[in-house]
């Protein structure tokens, strides 16, 4: 059993020593540790030159990771949370995600962004939303969350084996979570199958992937049968996956901690209604984030969050309509 | 190394009182945070009182103030009544945020007290937008921001002293440097460590002060607010500070040595205006009352209740 947070710094660490051309830079990666202590002991292990600490200029600094990449090297850039990475969106959107098509395939940005999502821990409006949504809406992005422990160690070597930009969405709440660690590389472009069911499908992903397996395991005790999908690659859309289940099932519930109006959770809505329209018994249903900031008292969070009775009740009713 | 001396006047008492109140009521919101009363990132002022007391002491009650996320001294300083920031602390309905914003989101329309903002640099663009109006209206005010030396590393720094500089706005920006960044030490950071000389590039009037002394740091926010006053456009103030404290609750303070915290506390600003003892008693007292006041308010006000969660997402007077 390992860490969420072990199982990303042992996979850079084995980024480091496999590739002499990685190298890790943010705000605080070094001395501090990492915000999250994600890097925590890696300065030492590796120096100060692949273990780079930046000065609070995201902009500056994930454009030079771009640069980085297009110079030869294969940088992992660390952005502290994702509000912060929209410092640096225009970097992110019009170099890292343009710079292949705009120069007609000539130059392509080998570049790995790694940063927290989501909300959960009374941080409040500036520090706990979840927009990995917005940069799954971007061409030229591979984007990923994982939300396992194997997913978070394993997802790192392909993606900076990934001849593109490929963004990782690490949720905070997850750090501190255990499991096995996986034997190595995992695949970065399918969804994933968590928990096989016949009644309803519950897809999720990062943060929201346990509150579905939670309720599926509640819907079970109720006698409902939930088949739980892990969506875990966020662009491009493992679309396939999706909807086999649906087929299988014929109804589905859709978790994103994202706000519902033009979500990720919209985008999968549409793609079942457009591919598995008359696969449907019951119309698609989204558990999502409030339409509010993320607030900072306790109560009002929780309230603002998806959360498990509200998955079961959304599954409950698709099943009995 | 600032004087110990005896307050010789009224502003030296006020100075006093204000950084002891900071002090008392952080120290109150650490034990708070321990018995999980308090939650959430929380960033602690501690070493830096003279910085809020002075620079706020030289404002008017027309004035604006821009803030971080550290930014309980600032909002303490400028007036924002300790109950309310209490309640804020504790995600109440009577916080001045109404349990929306926490430690890091004071915001008191009151006061014209425009929040902390916990975005590194954030707050730069909307004081230079203030005081934008306040110069397009003829009002003779000034806009107080306040940041971390951090953020002189960010973008917006750059972009903000330049727009300030061009449109003559009347800004103090008002920079505390207390020499690291979370865990990133300035020099390791910046490559220019004199501050006041960066702003200084955007044709900025600016000079380091000494931020432990907080008569220092009064005398030149007053002569800055005079002279933004009098029309000579943006002013820039390195305030010299440091932080007792980690940089949150979070933090475990693993970057920095033992031997320079003390270095600095032999430098506390409270040690510099010496009270008789029986007059700083009653201040004590007079504090702590206060406090425990704002408490027992802020333990027994309700919570919002949550249906008024989806409440200012949008206004609710609408043409
Ligand atoms: C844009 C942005 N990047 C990173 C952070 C994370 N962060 C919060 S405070 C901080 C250090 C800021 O240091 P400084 O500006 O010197 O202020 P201090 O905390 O020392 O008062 C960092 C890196 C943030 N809040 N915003």
């Amino acid at each position: 059993m390992t860490t969420y947070r072990e199982a990303i710094r042992e996979a850079i660490a084995e980024a480091l020593t496999a590739d002499e051309r990685v190298f890790l830079m943010g705000e605080d990666v070094g001395a501090y540790g990492g915000c999250f202590a994600v890097s925590l002991g890696l300065l030492e292990r590796f120096g100060p030159e692949r273990i780079r600490d930046t000065p609070l200029s995201e902009s500056a600094f994930v454009g030079a990771g771009i640069g980085a990449a297009l110079g030869g090297l294969r940088p992992i850039v660390e952005i502290m949370t994702v509000n912060f990475s929209l410092l640096a969106l225009d970097q992110i959107l019009n170099n890292a995600a343009t710079i292949l098509h705009m120069s007609g395939g000539q130059f392509n940005v080998p570049l790995v962004i790694r940063m927290t999502t989501g909300a959960g821990r009374q941080l409040a409006a500036q520090h706990s939303h979840s927009l990995e949504g917005w940069y799954a809406h971007i061409p030229g992005l591979r984007i990923l969350a994982p939300a396992t422990v194997e997913d978070a160690g394993g997802m790192l070597a392909p993606a900076l084996a990934d001849p593109d930009p490929v963004l990782i969405f690490e949720h905070g709440s997850l750090y501190n979570s255990t499991g096995e660690p996986g034997t190595g590389p995992v695949d970065i472009t399918t969804a994933a199958v968590r928990r096989p069911g016949r009644d309803v499908t519950l897809i999720a992903y990062g943060g929201t992937l346990h509150k579905a397996l939670t309720a599926a395991d509640e819907l079970a005790a109720g006698g409902i049968e939930a088949e739980v999908v892990d969506l875990r690659v966020l662009r491009p859309l493992d679309e396939a996956t999706v909807i086999k289940s649906i087929i299988h099932t014929h109804r589905a519930v859709i978790v994103d901690e994202g706000w519902r109006s033009g979500s990720l959770s919209a985008e999968v809505t549409a793609r079942i209604v457009e591919r598995a329209f008359y696969e449907l018994d019951a119309p698609v249903e989204r558990v999502c984030s409030a339409e509010v900031p993320i607030p900072y008292a306790h109560h009002l969070e929780e309230a603002a969050l998806p959360q498990v009775p509200a998955i079961v009740t959304a599954a409950r009713d698709v099943v009995s309509s | 190394m600032p004087r110990k001396t005896r307050a010789r006047s009224s502003r030296d008492r006020e100075l006093l009182r204000q950084m002891l109140r900071i002090r008392r009521f952080e120290e109150r919101c650490v034990e708070l945070y321990s018995g999980e009363k308090i939650c959430g990132f929380m960033h602690l002022y501690i070493g830096e009182e003279a910085v809020a007391a002075g620079v706020c002491h030289a404002l008017t009650s027309e004035d604006a103030v821009v803030s971080t996320y550290r930014e309980h001294g600032h909002a303490l300083a400028r007036g924002v009544p300790i109950r309310s920031v209490m309640a804020e602390m504790y995600g109440k309905a009577a916080g001045c945020s109404r349990g929306r914003g926490g430690s890091m989101h004071i915001f008191d329309a009151e006061r014209r007290f425009y929040g902390g903002n916990a975005i590194v640099g954030g707050g730069l663009p909307v004081a230079v937008g203030l005081a934008l109006a306040d110069k397009l209206l003829s009002r003779g005010r000034v806009t107080a921001c306040f940041f971390g030396e951090g953020a002189m590393a960010e973008g917006e720094f750059h972009e903000c002293l330049n727009l300030a500089s061009l449109w003559g706005l009347p800004v103090l920006f008002a920079c505390e440097n207390n020499l690291y960044a979370m865990g990133t030490a300035l020099a390791r950071s910046q490559a220019e460590t004199d501050l006041a000389l960066r702003a200084a590039a955007y044709d900025v009037a600016a000079w380091p002060v000494d931020g432990m002394d907080v008569r220092a740091v009064a005398d030149a926010a007053e002569r800055a607010c005079e002279s933004i006053r009098a029309g000579a456009g943006p002013h820039f103030l390195e305030l010299r500070t440091y932080r007792f404290r980690a940089h949150s609750m979070y933090d475990p303070d693993r970057y920095r040595d033992k031997a320079e915290i003390e270095q600095w506390k032999l430098r506390d600003p409270l040690g510099q205006i010496r009270l008789p003892e029986d007059e700083l008693a009653a201040l004590e007292k007079e504090i702590a009352q206060e406090l425990e006041d704002a408490v027992t308010f802020a333990e027994e006000a309700p919570i919002e209740p949550i249906e008024e969660l989806t409440r200012f997402v949008y206004s609710e007077v609408r043409p």
